[in-house]
């Protein structure tokens, strides 16, 4: 099997992959095929949960490699000698009792075998208990929300962790970076070497939140909150995914966990409390047009393109365009009404719980006066503010 | 083919269909038979409806301390206010406890909720004993109204030992146009 | 069917009408058959078309062709079309041609019936595929259809998609009605049930598994309907429902759905392996056994589809164990083929060839789905590629080759004609070779941790997404190969004897090449025993 150089110029992929294949069609257990195995077997991890996880998938792994080595062994062996064009007459058995026996009580046992290691990992992931740290994971269309439970709600952080890859590189108009569709704009931050608890939940439709190298994947289900935890043992970042179909961008809601040293994350700890509190002072202040339209733009790209796209054409009938029509020209206080309180029954969604005010306030003012839209009015942070919190 | 045949499968024919109807019917009733499940193995956090205490009362553990978190949550597009007075509480298993939610309707038109409790772990769901919860009825809020909402419940002494934080979340669901509709019908 | 002997009886046609409306009004199990199996083989490229716009999509990395919602569409159209649409269909299409010629019987036993279960089957499709036009755009929740994305953030065609649904479950219940009727009241005089040939013995447990489980079906996609259309909360956890309940109710019919898929593709292996192997099958009792036993464990062992949805460990530790057992009677069933091949005097014509292939393939795809019993490393494997690598090769060269197994082997009966030899096996090393192209790279890109049902991923998983997509390509366009052979097959060829195969036992091989319009009206004198 001499290697072709690939003419097809249809990039350096397409010959990685041709080579890929050749190499694997030669010999499987070619070393160049194999050099990269990360790519071909699961994560060890960085717990001890994950490592226990990973040592029972590579011992069923070889048993069952076993297994099909010697049955398939048998078969091939058969084929190859058993055959007509070699004169080989057909003997006349068709049953063993002794075989059959043999061949169904045996696998009980390898069964045993596999089943009691699982059984002792399982009740060790199933122990919550004593944890350090309390976050809730919750699941959103289609990013995640962390907060870090406080009994003082001054102290509470709580942030959402959406997609960073523009547009551009999804759509192939810029050269993808590293990282591409798994990096976030806020990482949830931990300690290592304590013993975190995620209580996992769901604003919305079922999704599912999973970081391999935890060997933590829980369905985050709307009205109902799941544990798992986690002990992390070294620094690092660790990347995960949505895993269950949650709608349109499942594939655009990545996971990324950044696990520090204890004083590292203390002082980002109090850097995000300090942020919390810069938050609420900014909403007291009269912002100009300017203002409100540079941040506007920003917080557009974060929290709507997704859905009502960059051009605020939407996709219609899901996604109605913001262009020309609509709420986005007409009544303010409606405007404002929709973006803080949501549509029910539409893919609207509250963003009170997401966004604060000021940012709701530049979004709105942005909305109605991008793309055409010179409807010249814009809203207050400190109005909207005064919406949300009128009950209090 | 002989009349004996024919009837006999006439016969073997609405057996079958008489399958079909009562795995159509097991279909549904499945649905209470999942409650029962989620009520014994405590699946999904669900918590039983109010609870009566014992003439007797529950034997106090004084030396025995747990931690119950409230968590509070809007569903979806829900835009009420909606919060614990306390984010914590330490308690003893077999003492009554009480507290308080807060809720609020800031639109501009009556709205209609449900409060979905769960707790975390699942196996400590049945041993949290609500005698007086607001999860019990809906909440009808009225433009701009608020509500002080009480929560009464015991831990079960018997509380596997394991256990020293309880998670008890709710989550606000916005089930104004349901019960519209159920009303009109 | 192109040379037919006419032949009188009082239940029937003087031979087929000629036209459109002999196949309109047919009551002939033949036609029947066939039509089956030609609806089976559209909806399997019409399947298979979405299928290439989805791996055509994941070529590299980055949105190219399509955009997430349509992409969406394709993977949930794809699965309910290749599972209601194609596997079924062909099985039950092969069920119509086989059981009466095997079981020695004139027809099925309910004919009209059997006429009106095939045609709802075009409407059915007609309705699901329409919703590719409508707005808002086809179901897009995936073929598991998992509320509450199926229900309160559903386009509105999911109206449409319940009903076809319905269409789809009630076709598949009045056929498996006809499957068990006929089995149980045509038989040949003297043929007991532990004479009859494996194929219908697993269509009879399949028929029963379907009338158990259909129904729970149209049971949890008419909650569906309520929840959407009639202010019910089944599924709504603010109503006072459960979305988990959904998928506990759509596992229990799902996961017998996926033996449904399995079990006469078993029958079939069974058949083929001894006629090229010249040598009776082995154990033939321990095979109707197991047979029972995995229809029996399909009952008990659903919620190993659901581990990640935080089931108390009881729970998770139940199912694990239940579904382990499952192992057993598989792989009873894998040795048996095993030692029906040994010592015997085998030839390898296309249909051995597949059948071979199905042995082994589905033997892979039964170890990783062992591997995905073990809770703890299911956590990692949960809703990956591992877990699309798992049941595609369990229904790729598992269900679909032993159809096109049966296919080459049978088709001389059906058609009176040898297809050509060479070309049914160009067609098997191609989709041989396309299917294991295709699907082994996943089971390396889910361990890596690449989800499924996305529309694009990370640098990382490029390289085996690349040469995966490039498997399904050439399984695809074999596929149409296969079409080619069979029309020239039924134009004609070298004919075939009545035995067709050198060591073919069975009742279906006495009676001439094609086979007559009307076969057996007096039942046949059965050999001495011996049809196992």
């Amino acid at each position: 099997m001499a290697r072709k150089e690939s003419k097809l110029g249809a990039g350096q992929r397409l010959k990685t992959a041709l080579q890929w294949l050749i190499a694997l069609a030669a010999l499987s257990s070619s070393w160049q095929a194999l050099a990269d195995w990360s790519a071909l077997n699961m994560t060890k991890g960085v717990t001890a949960i994950s490592r226990e996880v990973y040592d029972l998938h590579m011992l069923i792994f070889t048993i069952c490699v076993v297994i099909g080595v010697l049955v398939f062994g048998v078969m091939i062996w058969s084929m190859l000698v058993h055959r007509k064009s070699l004169g080989h007459e057909p003997a006349t058995f068709s049953h063993s009792t002794k075989l059959e026996y043999a061949w169904t009580i045996i696998p009980i046992f390898i069964l045993i075998g596999m089943a009691v290691p699982a059984t002792s990992t399982l009740r060790d992931m199933y122990d919550a208990s004593g944890a350090d740290i309390d976050i809730e994971v919750r699941g959103y269309q289609w990013k995640w929300q962390y907060t870090y439970l406080s009994d003082d709600p001054t102290q509470e952080v709580k942030f959402i962790s959406s997609l960073l890859t523009p547009q551009d590189e999804v759509y192939n108009r810029t050269p993808k970076r590293e990282h591409y569709l798994s990096d976030v704009d806020n990482p949830l931050v931990i300690p290592i070497n304590k013993r975190v608890r995620f209580l996992i939940t769901s604003n919305d439709v079922i999704h599912s939140w999973w970081v391999p190298d935890f060997a933590v994947k829980k369905d985050a289900i709307p009205g109902f909150v799941h544990e798992a935890w986690a002990i992390v043992e070294e620094p690092g970042v660790y990347r995960g995914k949505c895993t269950e179909l949650c709608g349109k961008d499942h594939g655009f809601m990545p996971i990324v966990v950044k696990a520090v040293e204890q004083a590292e994350y203390d002082s980002w700890l109090a850097m995000k409390q300090q942020e919390a509190l810069q938050v609420y002072e900014t909403v007291g202040k009269t912002w100009t047009m300017a203002e409100l339209m540079e941040t506007g733009e920003q917080v557009y790209a974060q929290a709507c393109q997704s859905c009502h796209q960059a051009n605020g054409q939407g996709i219609p009938p899901a996604f109605p365009s913001l262009v020309g029509q609509g709420l986005a020209i007409g009544p303010i206080d409606a405007h404002v009404d929709i973006v803080v309180n949501g549509k029910a029954g539409s893919a609207m969604q509250a963003f009170a719980a997401q966004l604060n005010p000021a940012e709701i306030a530049a979004v709105v003012t942005y909305e109605r006066n991008a793309w055409g839209n010179n409807v010249g009015d814009l809203v207050q942070p400190r109005a909207v503010n005064a919406l949300i919190s009128s009950e209090e | 083919m002989s009349m004996t045949n024919q009837n006999r499968q006439a016969r073997t024919t609405l057996k079958l269909v008489g399958v079909v109807l009562s795995m159509f019917v097991f279909g549904f009733a499945l649905v209470p038979l999942y409650d029962i499940y989620c009520q014994v193995t405590g699946a999904n956090g669900k918590t039983a409806s109010a609870y009566v205490v014992p003439e007797e009362g529950l034997a106090v553990d004084p030396d025995r301390w747990v931690t119950v978190q409230f968590l509070t949550n809007n569903n979806a597009s829900m835009p009420w206010s909606f919060r614990p007075e306390v984010r914590s509480m330490k308690v003893r298993p077999g003492e009554m406890n009480q507290t308080t939610f807060f809720a609020s309707n800031p639109t501009g038109y009556t709205m209609t909720a449900q409060a979905i409790p769960s707790v975390a772990p699942f196996h400590a769901a049945e041993y949290m004993h609500k005698t007086e919860c607001f999860c019990f009825e809906q909440q009808v809020l009225a433009t701009g109204e608020a509500i002080d909402m009480p929560l009464r419940f015991i831990i079960d002494p018997y509380l596997p030992e394991s256990v020293q934080t309880l998670t008890l979340s709710y989550t606000l669901f916005d089930i104004t146009d349901t019960t519209a509709s159920a009303a009109a019908e | 069917m192109s040379a037919v002997i006419e032949n009188h009886h009082d239940d029937h046609h003087h031979g087929p009408d000629k036209g459109l409306m002999r196949w309109v009004l047919t009551t002939n199990h033949k036609d029947i058959g066939t039509l089956y199996l030609w609806f089976s083989f559209i909806m399997f490229l019409t399947g298979g078309c979405m299928a290439l716009v989805i791996r055509a999509e994941l070529f590299q990395p980055g949105l190219q062709l399509v955009v997430p919602e349509f992409f969406n569409q394709m993977t949930t159209m794809h699965g309910l079309i290749m599972v209601f649409g194609a596997v079924m269909p062909a099985f039950v299409g092969l069920a119509n041609w086989l059981v009466p010629m095997m079981i020695g019987a004139p027809d099925m036993a309910l004919p009209r019936m059997n006429n009106y279960s095939f045609w709802i089957l075009p409407f059915a499709f007609s309705m699901l595929l329409s919703t590719l036009f409508m707005e808002g755009g086809a179901p897009n929740f995936g073929w598991t259809f998992y509320a509450p994305l199926s229900t309160e953030y559903a386009p509105p065609s999911v109206t449409f998609f319940i009903f076809a649904v319905h269409l789809m479950g009630i076709s598949s219940i009045m056929g498996s009605i006809n499957v068990v009727v006929t089995i149980l009241n045509l038989r040949a005089p003297g043929m007991r049930l532990m004479d009859m040939p494996l194929f219908v013995w697993t269509w009879l447990i399949t028929a029963y598994l379907l009338i158990a489980v259909m129904p729970v079906l149209a049971g949890v996609v008419t909650m569906m309907l309520m929840d959407i259309h009639f202010g019910t909360a089944f599924f709504s956890a603010g109503g006072g429902g459960d979305p988990v309940l959904f998928q506990h109710v759509f596992w229990f019919f799902g996961h017998p759905e996926v033996y449904i898929m399995i079990l006469p593709a078993f029958g079939i292996v069974s058949a083929i392996i001894p006629t090229f192997a010249r040598k009776k099958l082995f154990g033939y009792d321990s095979m109707v056994y197991a047979t029972a036993s995995i229809a029996f464990l399909s009952f008990i062992v659903w919620a190993h589809h659901m581990f990640t949805v935080g089931m108390p460990i009881a729970g998770e530790l139940y199912f694990m164990y239940a579904t382990m057992l499952i192992a057993v009677p598989t792989g009873v069933k894998v040795f048996n083929w095993a030692a029906t091949m040994w010592q015997g005097s085998m030839t390898f014509e296309t249909p051995m060839l597949f059948a071979v292939a199905f042995v082994i393939l589905f033997t892979i795809g039964g170890l990783s789905g062992l591997m995905l019993a073990i809770v703890p490393a299911d956590f990692q494997y949960h809703d990956t590629y591992f877990v699309v690598a798992h049941f595609h090769y369990v229904l790729v060269p598992g269900s679909i080759f032993s159809i096109m197994a049966a296919a080459y082997y049978w088709l001389p009966k059906w058609t009176g004609n040898m297809y050509d030899e060479t070309l049914g096996k160009t067609h098997f090393w191609l989709s041989f070779v396309g299917v294991n192209v295709t699907f082994f790279p996943q089971h390396f890109i889910g361990l890596a941790g690449m989800p499924r049902r996305y529309p694009d991923y990370a640098l990382q998983f490029a390289d085996w997404n690349m040469v995966s997509s490039v498997g399904a390509f050439i399984f695809g366009f074999s596929q149409l190969l296969f079409l080619f052979i069979v029309i020239k097959c039924i134009m004609g060829g070298k004919k075939a004897t009545d035995e067709v195969w050198e060591g073919a036992e069975g009742l279906e091989w006495t009676i001439a090449s094609p086979a007559p319009y009307h076969t057996f009206s007096t039942p046949p004198e059965l050999p001495e025993r011996s049809m196992a």
